[in-house]
């Protein structure tokens, strides 16, 4: 591809001294340059710090990432390259440099890059380079020389008031005492500015999960103590963000999933390290419909169960969120999937999802089944079902399988003992989604599975069943039905 | 090492500039200070290695080498190989250097040459003025009466 050439230059009535004041910071560019909505330099860096990278929002809301890759003092000279970009731009990099007019005591100012643009898009990047980038920029820094900082229109988006410190007001669904649907309650309610690693998030999906049923139900007080909120995961755009917070900026699409529940609201302040930015394929509602299962999955498969091909599965709720992905997921990695559900119309789904076998039944019995289709049973059930199945549940499990219990939807196991498992060399797990993505690091690398695997087909996207955040309780007493398909959200 | 550096800008646009100043052996079409040139050896003006021969208004010969040349760069670079300043390894070059935003040119005229550190000052005030500056300023003259 022909790499476009642009440069531009002009003379600025300063001397050279503090034109390169200025432009020598990487980051001054939020100061000076209309364009630049907000700047933060990444990981602490300093910004003069040859290799820092400026991770910056424009006003019209493209997102962009440099790195500085040249700096010098002595020719008054800075190159950078485009690392990261929302425009379809590649191997930018560009040179700034500037020279003294010596008679004149003024500035010569030369800008230049080159890049390469998607075919036939060539002009119309070439001209918003050199004229909203390069030329804009010329006349913003004449100004910013001239008026100083009070020149920017937009001084509300300086450092000081990345996080806004007024308090807010957001709707929330409140629950005072553990209990039926009926329990939830919407109300106002005022938001506080972000913490210091917080980033405030106005929500537009929230994703419904057994967990906050059973924590309704006051099942795991430890987890959740009254009055409080619940929802352990949301979509939507970032508001402002605290102080030490430098991977996020304001309208950046997020997702998180956290351990600490709360979810249910419009606005919410929460913490960085459970936040991931979404790709632009992924819409809120499916971020906040597959994220915690979708990464629920995704531990299941590849650290329980080892993705081995030709492993027999028997997956519980198999036209449920988790259900689906599972079944999908697991058919495509090469396992065979028995999958049980409770009517006709769920078994056609889980099927269209990929799981081979369906069992249909309403009063939790299929261990003989499950044994004519995989001879002496699963090697790997995923149990959502708890007490009332468990003795079905044993019953299936082949020799040396491994039982993992996800959730107890129809009663919390009275005993498991260890001579149970003895008697089958069986393994039993009870493991929480939040401990696999204990780490920033852990939560993005498995994110981008789940959306790599959603967005190339690997596995479908299960339906989405949508409800009202002022309708909560209602999303639940469907859920709690076992007349939904799929994955539940509430749209905020 | 001495370095003289002088730069200023123009109102006209580099190609007319260029084209005024791109003649090596056309030193006293533009600048005042000098009498006369000639190029050695019936050599054209732009083959590069040629030497012009010139005096200035005070009388003086000097004898310079061009260097190279580029009509892209609008870059000129020579040396001189005689004179009576008394300086040694004197390189020079003058380049143009548009300016988007106008009809004017960035012009740079830099030097790097030896000499007896008691005439250094005198030496490079009176060439960074009387040569470099006087030829701007007589750019500038021309250009601004057009």
């Amino acid at each position: 591809m022909a790499l476009q050439k642009v440069v531009r230059s002009t003379v600025l009535n300063a001397p050279i001294q503090s034109v390169w004041a200025i432009l020598r910071k990487f980051n001054s560019h939020e100061s000076w340059h209309e364009i630049v909505e907000l700047s933060r330099i990444e990981s602490q860096q300093q910004d003069s710090q040859v290799g820092c990278i400026r991770a910056f929002r424009l006003k019209d809301g493209n997102f962009v990432r440099e790195q500085l890759i040249a700096l010098d003092d002595h020719s008054y000279c800075s190159s950078y390259s485009i690392v990261e970009s929302t425009l379809p731009i590649s191997n930018y990099v560009a040179t700034i440099t500037l020279k003294p007019i010596t008679d004149g005591d003024k500035t010569f100012w030369h800008w230049a890059s080159t890049f390469s643009t998607p075919l036939n898009r060539e002009r119309e990047f070439v001209s918003l380079i050199a004229m909203s980038v390069y030329e804009a920029g010329f006349r913003n820094l004449e100004r910013y020389l001239t008026f100083g900082k009070e020149s920017r229109r937009s001084s509300e988006f300086n450092n000081q008031s990345l996080a806004s410190s007024n308090v807010t007001k957001g709707r929330t669904v409140r629950i005072s005492q553990y209990g039926g649907p009926d329990v939830l309650c919407p109300m106002t309610e005022d938001i506080g500015p972000p913490g210091r690693d917080e980033v405030q998030i106005h929500q537009r999906s929230i994703g419904i999960n057994f967990i906050d049923i059973y924590l309704r139900r006051g099942w795991i007080p430890s987890m959740f103590t009254l009055p409080g909120t619940l929802g352990m995961e949301a979509a939507g755009t970032v508001i402002c963000a605290g102080n030490e917070v430098t991977d996020f900026l304001p309208h950046d699409r997020v997702a998180y999933m956290s351990p600490t529940p709360g979810a249910y609201c419009t606005i919410r302040n929460v913490s960085k390290d459970h936040l991931v930015r979404l790709p632009p394929e992924i819409t809120n509602e499916e971020a906040a419909a597959y994220f915690l299962k979708g990464i629920t999955a995704d531990y299941l498969l590849r650290d329980i169960g080892r993705i081995r091909a030709g492993a027999r599965w028997l997956i519980h709720a198999a036209a449920g969120g988790v259900g689906l992905l599972l079944c999908a997921w697991a058919k495509k990695l090469g396992m065979q999937v028995i999958g049980t559900v409770s009517s006709d119309e769920k078994a056609r789904v889980a099927r269209e999802f990929g799981c081979e076998h369906v069992i249909v039944t309403k009063t939790y019995t299929f261990a003989s089944h499950v044994k004519k289709i995989f001879g002496d049973g699963a090697d790997v059930i995923v149990d959502g079902l708890g007490e009332s199945a468990f003795r079905e549940n044993f019953e299936s499990l082949a020799p040396c399988g491994h039982w993992i219990s996800l959730g107890q939807a129809t009663g919390l196991f009275q005993s498991i003992s260890t001579e149970l498992l003895l008697s089958k060399s069986a393994t039993f797990s009870r493991p929480v989604a939040f401990a696999y993505v204990a780490t920033q690091k852990q939560m993005s690398v498995r994110a981008q599975r789940v959306w790599t695997a959603l967005n190339d087909g690997t596995i479908n996207a299960p339906p989405i069943e949508r409800h009202s955040l002022e309708s909560a309780a209602r999303a639940h007493e469907r859920l709690e039905s076992r007349n939904t398909v799929g994955s539940l959200i509430l749209i905020a | 090492m001495v370095r003289i550096y002088v730069s200023s800008v123009i109102e006209a646009n580099a190609g007319s500039v260029w084209n005024r100043i791109r003649d090596f052996n056309g030193l006293p079409q533009w600048h005042p200070l000098i009498a006369d040139s000639r190029i050695e050896n019936q050599q054209p003006a732009d083959k590069v290695g040629c030497i012009r021969s010139f005096h200035t208004r005070e009388g003086g010969r000097i004898r310079e080498r061009l260097l190279g040349l580029s009509d892209y760069e609008y870059t000129c670079t020579y040396e001189i190989i005689e004179s009576p300043m008394g300086v040694s390894n004197y390189i020079a070059t003058l380049k143009l250097t548009p300016i988007t935003d106008g009809d004017r040119c960035f012009a740079e005229w830099s030097a790097e040459f030896d000499c007896e550190e008691d005439i250094e000052s005198v030496l490079t005030n009176q060439i960074a003025r009387e040569v470099f500056q006087a030829g701007f300023d007589a750019l500038k003259r021309h250009f601004s009466y057009r």
